[in-house]
């Protein structure tokens, strides 16, 4: 059993991380990656609102009669994403104001609906809590590597800490401008996935169709 | 069977999804009421940290640095006068706006900022040269944006016709969009930008796409593509806090008498 919840702790992490194998919740990932303390943040809220989340789903999970289930789902998630930004912004006032509507967009997460619709709802409280934190952790894993990458390239900076001078003041490094733009979330979360699937090859798709052989066709 | 089918009919869909919206709604309702005087106080916070950065990016013209060297005066908008009567320090701008016993309702023709009601007063500050003369004029401004309520300083200079900058302090514009007000490169457009002309007709505004060169161009700033609904809202917000409902009544006197 022991052994059992630590499989559900930590397969989401690379073996069936929401991001990289399911590729759920990118809309927000390319949003609140460009530094690494929004991306910390943003974990933090996942991570809590997917268990608590998936805690009280399956709670309910006896009682939820199965022709409302999506909106009772998606009501308690938006409570709490609610109570969370409401906390935020009394609490992390700045950190508030650059996660933006980033927060309240967790309510249309994929990840936290996906777990609680396919998970929570057919398992025990102990086991939905922990997979709400493994997949909240696999998120967040590959939040932090993004940030990481993009505040250092784009910035030079980790945790606004500056590491190399940028050229603007007298030092010798050039901030990629690249990196602190939507799209190189996009490649460096790309670069991730190839590199998790050389690693693991049973994760790469089967090809949906295949091409016809062209050389049959220029006969 | 028998226990699913009871748990899928109509009436027990009904009681669960109304006891579940009941229990969401007390738990966010309560937690939003009691944070709320936090989240003001950081609100407030805010307002006074944007203060001191239009302070000091007008320090070259200004001779307050800080916040403490601004005279804060409460300023009866109807009269124009200053009112000493009401506590400056402890005036609440918000609520001050929204309770009826200390706002009006503003006509709907001259409703320009979409507001509905105005607050009777208004918490300004002033700066002043060594000669006693008013400088510089920190108006607080608000108007309906997008999606949210801009909040703004509005700096006009002592000839009370010319803006010195404009500051948005609080706002919930779309990022990378209509939050881009915010940015310092846009909002230099205002420096120095007459806001009425030697009639003393107010002129200010955000240039209207596709509306070429009108007379009115030397009065107004480019727009932010993309931000349309935004920038009728900055427009809106100018044209009504500078006009008779806002403080063209005071700037008058202001300028008329030399406070």
């Amino acid at each position: 059993m022991q052994d059992n919840n630590w499989r559900i702790l930590t397969r989401p992490l690379i073996d069936d991380n929401p991001l990289t194998l399911q590729i759920l919740g990118i809309c927000s990932a390319l949003a609140v990656t460009t530094s690494l303390d929004t991306a910390l943040l943003m974990s933090l809220v996942v991570v809590c609102v997917l268990a608590v989340g998936s805690a009280v789903v399956s709670l309910m999970r006896r009682q939820i009669p199965r022709s409302v289930r999506i909106i009772v789902q998606i009501t308690v998630i938006a409570t709490l994403v609610i109570v969370v930004d409401q906390l935020l912004q009394a609490y992390a006032f700045e950190l508030s104001k650059r996660l933006s509507v980033f927060v309240g967009l967790i309510i249309t997460n994929c990840i936290v609906l996906g777990r609680a619709e396919g998970y929570a709802m057919h398992n025990g409280v102990v086991a939905s809590t922990l997979d709400g934190i493994g997949n909240g952790l696999g998120y967040s894993l590959i939040l932090i590597m993004v940030g990481a990458i993009r505040e250092f390239f784009g910035k030079g900076s980790l945790l606004n800490l500056q590491i190399l001078v940028p050229t603007s003041q007298g030092g010798s490094f050039e901030p990629l401008q690249l990196m602190l733009l939507p799209p190189s979330a996009f490649f460096i979360i790309g670069g991730i996935i190839w590199l998790i699937r050389r690693r693991r090859p049973r994760q790469v798709e089967k090809p949906e169709f295949s091409l016809r052989d062209e050389r049959r066709i220029s006969k | 069977m028998s226990e699913t089918a009871a748990r899928d009919s109509t009436s027990r869909a009904l009681t669960l999804a109304l006891a579940v919206a009941f229990v969401c709604g007390l738990l966010v309702s309560v937690v939003a009421v009691t944070l709320r005087p936090i989240q003001r106080a950081n609100i407030e916070a805010e307002r006074i940290a944007q203060l001191e950065l239009v302070l000091a990016a007008l320090s070259g013209i200004g001779h307050a640095q800080s916040i403490e060297s601004l005279e804060q005066r409460m300023v009866e908008l109807d009269s124009g006068r200053f009112d000493d009567g009401i506590d400056g320090a402890s005036f609440d701008a918000a609520r001050a706006a929204t309770s009826p016993a200390t706002s009006v309702a503003i006509p709907d023709e001259q409703d320009l900022a979409g507001l509905r009601r105005r607050a009777r007063h208004a918490r300004i500050y002033l700066v002043r040269g060594d000669d006693e003369h008013i400088d510089l004029i920190i108006l607080p401004v608000s108007g309906r944006g997008y999606q949210s309520t801009l909040h703004a300083w509005l700096v006009m200079d002592g000839d009370t016709r010319t803006l010195r900058a404009l500051k948005f302090y609080q706002h919930g514009e779309t990022p990378g969009v209509g939050a881009r007000i915010e940015e310092a490169q846009w909002e230099a457009q205002w420096q120095d930008l007459r806001a009425f002309d030697d009639t003393g007709v107010l002129r200010i505004g955000v240039r209207s796409p596709g509306g070429g060169y009108s007379d009115d161009a030397a009065y107004q700033v480019d727009g932010i593509s993309g931000a349309t609904r935004t920038m009728q809202g900055v427009d809106g917000m100018l044209r009504f806090w500078l006009g008779e409902f806002g403080y063209s009544t005071f700037l008058q006197r202001v300028r008329e008498e030399q406070l």
